[in-house]
């Protein structure tokens, strides 16, 4: 692919299919749920570019921050090798494991690495752990040529790739992991061939965001993004809107209710029927968090430790369904990609614009 | 001497078949152009006088005059204009100054006009302002993100002090005395029922429209006129005015002809007495000092009121306003080379200074470039013409603009610009009583709600166009704006791309 047609480069709006499964005891249940979910949304992507992030999958290194790295060249990977082990301790590293299928081409080299930062490092940059980490992210994709990390939580993981989600799945061999969160999407850019790195889920930390829409509202969120740090270099969504929640969430401290209440704003005339103190609590959200207000079609499903958030935009202009049974919650832009793993549901709901679905792990974990 | 004369520069054309010889002109006008010649029962008009403010032509009943630009001419010269020539004759008569009105008439470059706008196709939904709600809201003032929590963990929502604006426009700053107290009014009232706010302006407040104070900026100057404690704790901002973009480095000068009756008593000074103020602050001289003005005037207001401080754009204007994020302005004014005045010199007012559309571009980036976009809000002002220029100001940078010539043109002005001479025939730019009582502040304050609900209509049918629903996720958002015929280089300080692109 040129190389100036890429994600970074240029900015390619693209829509999309988004599912999540979550099991709030915690349950791991395995990866071919969710293949089998965002496979029936097959119409709303188009081959360029699909992924998945699944929560709890490491259990034996929920301890480590969990990098996963696409590598396009050699060169690329020594490099990052040095300046991961210049920065952390590797507990672990290998190759992720893959399927040889025709449907997945051009793959780059695609490595994982349990890491902990190193303390004295992490004591002399006056850093929380979290902070040092994303920092480093941010330092490997920005400054290493043909490196991009594309993971970097704990206890959980992103897979994508250019294709359709259902091949990138078994590509990955999805089925092989069990976590108690699985989130998917399909990919329709459209614009050029997607990059590896361009498709979702986008995570940093643990935070992961899958995403259908083209918001209106990219360039202001950027800016105010820039202003704190983050390097939005990809140009897309979904980037952004992983580093405003990241940034809502880890770093201002808002709870993911409070986010949902900044990104999609009640409208004013909402505001304005709320009872004190809501109205003044709203207003003040509204007033101070103005340019990380989300305008324009999304759907989203955030996965985060120990939970999984589905909102939309406050028009309700992408589609998304929430349903229930017994344990298992699950969102999806159609209905249709929940039914075909559960047909038989406890409940369907469809959330109003800008109204969050919430859940979070029961025993609080 | 003959070269003393100079042929008029408009020609005022008059159909006698049409006159009925009612003088109604001849009343209207203040500058005396018309006259009844009783022997030969008919008009005539002096039209050296002619400022081209169109009064008579407005109130003529049978519409027989009209005002066309003279076709006497000078020999052609691309480099001596007419203009210039005829500048040099009058300074060679009189060794002054020369002064004009309004703002800058000169050929520069106008970049909004060449910046064009988004509108969504296909691959997002565009949002029809009549069936879904579009919001134009903005708050001005510090934006804080550190969030405190009470022991259950509700947000404790600080109130900080910030002017609420429904639409993102204010009036702004026009003195009581460079403008007449019907103006003033009809300001104030429209600002009250748009839910926006108009500025005093460095005349003080008058007592009759302290009633308006939640819709008021008051202003302190370098004159420092009509500034007194209850002055500042009526208002719902206060303004300092460092500059003004017809005018930057240069003070101001209302002659004591204008000054009495209430504009003496408002200003707080001598009737008769001119009222000059200073070009700097002389407790400002530097940004330290500024900062202490800033503190004062919010401790005599108990940190309740923002504190705007309006600077002339300049070319140093990103180091300024950034230095002024930093002292402690919840606001800060950025007035464009194009902005009106009520007289300033000629030289002044047609070079010094940069457009307004470069200045936002480049103090927002600077601002964000250094953290402290949201230590202050950014106001644009300085040649907002109408609301497509808004989205762009807006697109660009500005959390909100400043319009005045536009709402003083809404007022009935025809930008004769002439105001400096203290006659205007529309009873704005003056304080001669048959003048001012031309104003009627009912309908005047009727006509700037049209205005301003006309453009809010097209801002929200423009922010539809581009799905964006909140005027919030419009501020600096420059992937809606393209340049067309622009260099590079004024593209990289836009901070836009080429149309195509």
């Amino acid at each position: 692919m040129r190389e100036e047609l890429r994600e970074g480069n240029i900015r390619i709006p693209s829509g999309c299919a988004v599912s999540g499964i979550f099991n709030r005891k915690g349950t791991r249940f395995g990866g071919e749920a969710i293949i089998r979910s965002i496979a029936v949304l097959h119409e709303r992507s188009n081959g360029l570019g699909g992924g998945f992030a699944a929560y709890g999958i490491y259990p034996e290194y929920k301890e480590y921050y969990a990098l996963h790295i696409f590598y396009e060249r050699d060169a690329a990977k020594t490099e990052t090798e040095r300046f991961l082990n210049r920065h952390f301790d590797i507990i672990n590293l290998s190759k992720i494991p893959t399927r040889q299928m025709p449907e997945i081409k051009d793959e780059p080299l695609i490595w994982r690495y349990f890491v902990q930062p190193l303390p004295t490092k992490l004591a002399g940059a006056q850093l929380d752990e979290r902070e040092y980490t994303a920092r480093c992210v941010f330092r490997i994709n920005a400054g290493i040529e043909g490196a991009y990390v594309f993971s970097s939580g704990k206890d959980m993981g992103v897979f994508k790739a250019v294709g359709y989600p259902e091949d990138v799945g078994r590509f990955y061999r999805l089925e092989e992991y069990r976590g108690y969160c699985f989130t998917a999407h399909g990919r329709y850019p459209t614009n050029t061939p997607g990059w590896w790195g361009g498709a979702h889920p986008f995570a940093l930390l643990d935070y992961s965001v899958v995403h259908n829409g083209e918001i209106s509202s990219y360039d202001t969120n950027r800016q105010a993004m820039e202003m704190f740090g983050y390097h939005c270099s990809l140009q897309t969504d979904t980037e952004v809107i992983a580093y405003m929640i990241d940034y809502l969430n880890r770093k201002v401290g808002l709870t993911f209710e409070e986010v949902a209440e900044v990104i999609a704003a009640p409208f004013w005339q909402t505001i304005e029927q709320k009872p004190e103190p809501e109205r003044q609590r709203l207003t003040y959200l509204r007033q101070n968090f103005a340019a990380e207000l989300i305008t324009g079609p999304f759907s989203l499903i955030v996965g985060f430790k120990g939970g999984m958030m589905a909102i939309n935009d406050r028009l309700k202009l992408r589609s998304m369904v929430t349903a229930e049974k017994g344990d298992f919650f699950y969102a999806a832009s159609e209905e249709c990609a929940i039914r075909a793993v559960e047909p038989a549901l406890d409940g369907v709901y469809a959330p109003k614009g800008g109204e969050p679905v919430i859940m979070t792990l029961e025993n609080g974990e | 001497m003959a070269i003393e004369y100079q042929y008029p520069e408009y020609e005022v054309v008059r159909d006698h078949d049409r006159c009925i010889g009612c003088r109604v002109c001849e009343r209207q006008c203040a500058n005396c152009v018309h006259a009844f010649i009783e022997e030969k029962e008919r008009m005539t008009a002096d039209e050296s006088k002619c400022v081209n403010c169109h009064r008579c032509v407005a109130l003529c009943p049978t519409h027989a005059l009209k005002i066309v630009k003279n076709a006497h001419t000078f020999r052609e010269n691309a480099n001596w204009s007419g203009q210039l020539i005829r500048e040099v004759y009058r300074q060679a008569d009189t060794g002054g100054v020369l002064l004009s009105s309004m703002g800058n008439p000169q050929n520069h470059p106008v970049y909004f006009d060449k910046i064009l706008i988004n509108a969504s196709q296909v691959t997002n939904p565009s949002n029809d302002p009549l069936r879904e709600p579009v919001e134009t809201r903005v708050f001005l003032g510090k934006k804080s993100h550190r969030i405190e929590r009470d022991g259950r963990g509700a947000i404790l929502p600080k109130i900080m002090p910030s002017l609420q604006l429904k639409v993102p426009v204010l009036f702004s700053a026009m003195s009581y005395g460079s403008i007449s107290y019907n103006a003033h009014e009809a300001l104030a009232r429209a600002a009250e029922a748009l839910g926006i706010c108009y500025n005093t302006g460095e005349g003080g407040l008058h007592e009759d429209l302290k009633k308006y104070g939640k819709n008021t900026i008051v202003q302190v100057a370098s004159g420092r006129f009509g500034v007194h404690v209850d002055y500042l704790l009526s208002g719902a901002a206060i303004e300092i005015k460092m500059g003004q973009g017809a005018k930057p480095g240069i003070g101001g000068h209302l002659p004591g002809s204008k000054i009495f009756g209430d504009v003496a008593k408002t200003r707080m000074i001598p009737a008769g007495a001119d009222a000059i103020s200073p070009a700097p602050h002389h407790d400002i001289y530097s940004i330290e000092d500024l900062r202490q003005l800033i503190y004062v005037l919010k401790e005599a207001t108990a940190y309740q009121k923002p504190v705007i401080v309006k600077i002339a754009a300049v070319h140093n204007i990103a180091a300024i306003a950034s230095g002024i994020a930093r002292s402690g302005a919840d606001i800060i004014a950025i007035d464009g080379f194009r902005g009106g005045t009520g007289a300033a010199p000629t030289r002044i007012r047609d070079n010094v200074g940069i457009p307004i559309e470069l200045a936002v571009a480049s103090v927002d980036r600077r601002l964000r470039e250094e953290g402290i976009r949201n230590e202050v809000s950014l106001l644009a002002g300085g040649s907002i013409r109408s609301s497509a220029d808004i989205v762009k100001a807006v697109a660009l940078g500005a959390d909100a603009v400043y319009i005045a010539t536009a709402a003083l043109l809404s007022l009935g002005c025809h930008l004769c610009r002439s105001c400096h001479a203290g006659r205007c025939n529309w009873g704005i730019a003056t304080q001669v009583p048959e003048l001012t009582k031309r104003l009627n502040p009912e309908l005047g304050h009727a006509r700037l709600i049209n205005l301003v609900n006309a453009w809010e209509h097209e801002i929200k049918e423009m922010m539809g166009g581009m799905g964006i629903n909140s005027i919030e996720a419009l501020r600096g958002n420059r992937l809606m704006l393209r340049g067309v015929g622009l260099t590079q280089k004024e593209l990289d300080i836009l901070g836009i791309r080429h149309a195509g692109e």
